[in-house]
């Protein structure tokens, strides 16, 4: 229920998420990605897609494509900040409760997978990890 | 049944759900339910509880009577010829599928063209491509117009080409285009098909005639009409239905069962194996009661006064596409795209100012390709609708540029 939790919505939408929304960093395409994936969540119609660039098994270039709510894409553009010249094994220890805090906002059941989204395609892409998707 | 004056301050006391302070504009969803359906199923689970059709004492025949009661019900609010023509089904979803299975598998054979529109919902689609996958037949859709209407022009050329089945929505759920099912019913029967009309939308919102529609299949939800969920209704011409298998078997459905072999029982009950969900057909019957104390007219003049305020309201919204037709030939629901702000954002931010909205892709992912977004925000009205909470949803979205902005 979410009655009762009301809040403004600048909590919600909290500045550096819309700046994140906005301007997103590390968007566009790697030319010659060593991998490349993409994820979409059928539900909101949002998509997203990493090239990454892999050398002595650290990110050394990371970019993200797509198209969705302020949430997946803010979501994302702070992963690729994260995750940008990182060592492939520290990448992957990220997980959810990473990424949700990072957002540091209250993310309601229903827009979880917004906010998941873009590690589903770290994991999923640069890791070939099993589709985590039904798991909440 | 005599009308009582559509007096929306009077229907808003008998959703208590209203009183939370909600502004509900998600009816094309789901509608809420008054207290005469949540109370006629109340009186069910406290009064007579128990199981139709078998035991021979008096609750048992309480409850029977009631669950057919709906049945007359129903058969008057779509002017269906005979009670033997309304099967109950879980929902819309269901009575598709139950027309795919029985009929489709009878008399879909390889080659076979099935004609559906890309107005349709994935309950009407789906269905169909597994029918048509597993018979080798295929699947032509009709396209749109810039009015979000279908291309008359293409259905007559796809009718050329001898269709054995066509099935489209009356009204389509997402865009709320209410498209002309008589005549492009005539066309497809003076063609040779058979016509199944998908009235999910149609049905709580305006007057429906099967008979004069002349459909062969007829399909709607109870729960879209002030019913509870779990019930729903195909109807299906009576010559159709008696040459067609059931589809699912078992108990309440049979005639005798030795174990040489089993005979079916009647009209409509060789369709509803099972214990069926008694309390929700029961709450259909007193939802199909409340509507016709309204009149489907009136339901209708209501809502198109709403439309037509909001598509006013929402038209002057810069930065706002709305998509679909006038409101003159659209339901109450008015699908929409702000510029720069995700559906789905609006949402979340409308749902701050208690307005319920929906985003997303309203099971019609053909049609969002085709229109060429990811998802539309989606109010939709009702009976309880009114003008003012329409205003809340147009403040929500100028609250939503202002955050983005």
């Amino acid at each position: 229920m979410s009655t009762g939790t009301r809040k403004p919505d600048d909590q919600f939408y909290r500045e550096y998420i819309l700046d994140h929304y906005k301007n997103p960093r590390n968007f566009g395409r790697l030319e010659h990605p060593d991998i490349s994936h993409e994820e979409d969540n059928p539900l909101c119609g949002d998509v997203i897609g990493m090239d990454f660039r892999i050398k002595d098994g650290v990110i050394e270039d990371v970019r993200f494509h797509g198209r969705g709510c302020a949430i997946s894409q803010a979501s994302a553009s702070l992963l690729t900040e994260r995750i940008k010249g990182l060592p492939l094994e520290q990448a992957k220890q990220i997980g959810k409760a990473d990424v949700l805090g990072e957002l540091g906002i209250d993310i309601s059941p229903a827009r979880i997978k917004c906010a998941l989204l873009s590690l589903k395609v770290l994991k999923v892409g640069a890791y070939g990890l099993a589709d985590e998707d039904e798991e909440e | 049944m005599a009308a009582r004056p559509f007096d929306v301050a009077a229907i808003r006391k008998d959703f208590p759900i209203l009183e939370t302070g909600i502004a509900y504009l998600d009816s094309a969803n789901t509608s809420q339910r008054p207290r005469q359906v949540t109370g006629a199923m109340l009186e069910y689970f406290e009064q007579f509880n128990s199981n139709i059709h078998r035991a021979a004492y008096r609750i048992a025949e309480e409850a029977t009577v009631r669950y057919e009661a709906t049945r007359e019900k129903v058969r008057a609010l779509i002017n269906a010829s005979s009670t033997k023509e309304i099967i109950y089904t879980r929902g819309t979803t269901e009575a598709i599928n139950l027309v795919a299975y029985s009929w489709g598998r009878k008399n879909v054979q390889r080659g076979d063209l099935i004609v559906l529109t890309i107005l349709d919902h994935h309950s009407n689609i789906v269905p169909w491509q597994i029918l048509a996958a597993e018979r080798g037949a295929t699947i032509e859709f009709v396209d749109i117009d810039d009015h979000g209407e279908l291309r008359q022009d293409q259905y007559a050329d796809l009718l050329k080409r001898g269709p054995k089945l066509v099935a489209f929505n009356m009204v389509s759920n997402a865009l709320g285009t209410i498209n002309p099912a008589r005549a492009m019913t005539a066309a497809a029967k003076k063609a040779g098909a058979t016509v199944l009309v998908d009235g999910a939308q149609s049905t709580p919102h305006q007057p429906v005639d099967v008979r004069e529609l002349g459909c062969d299949f007829y399909s709607f939800s109870g729960h879209k009409m002030l019913g509870p969920t779990g019930a729903g209704i195909l109807y299906g011409r009576r010559e159709l239905l008696e040459a067609m298998d059931p589809f699912m078997s078992g108990g309440d459905m049979i005639k005798t069962v030795r174990v040489e072999g089993t005979t079916y029982h009647d009209l409509p009950w060789k369709f509803e194996a099972g214990t069926q969900a008694i309390a929700e057909v029961i709450g259909l019957g007193a939802a199909v009661d409340y509507l016709c104390g309204l009149g489907m007219e009136a339901v209708r003049a209501h809502e198109l006064e709403i439309t037509e305020y909001a598509y006013e309201a929402l038209s002057e919204v810069d930065g706002l596409t709305v998509y679909g037709p006038p409101p003159s030939r659209r339901a109450g629901v008015i699908s929409f795209a702000l510029a720069g702000i995700h559906p789905h954002d609006l949402a979340t931010i409308a749902d701050r100012d208690q307005v319920c909205l929906r985003a997303g892709h309203h099971c019609a992912m053909p049609l969002m390709t085709r229109l060429g977004v990811p998802a539309t925000a989606r109010a939709s009205f009702y009976i309880y609708t009114r003008k003012d909470e329409v205003d809340r949803l147009v403040g929500s979205i100028k609250e939503a540029q202002r955050i983005f902005a």
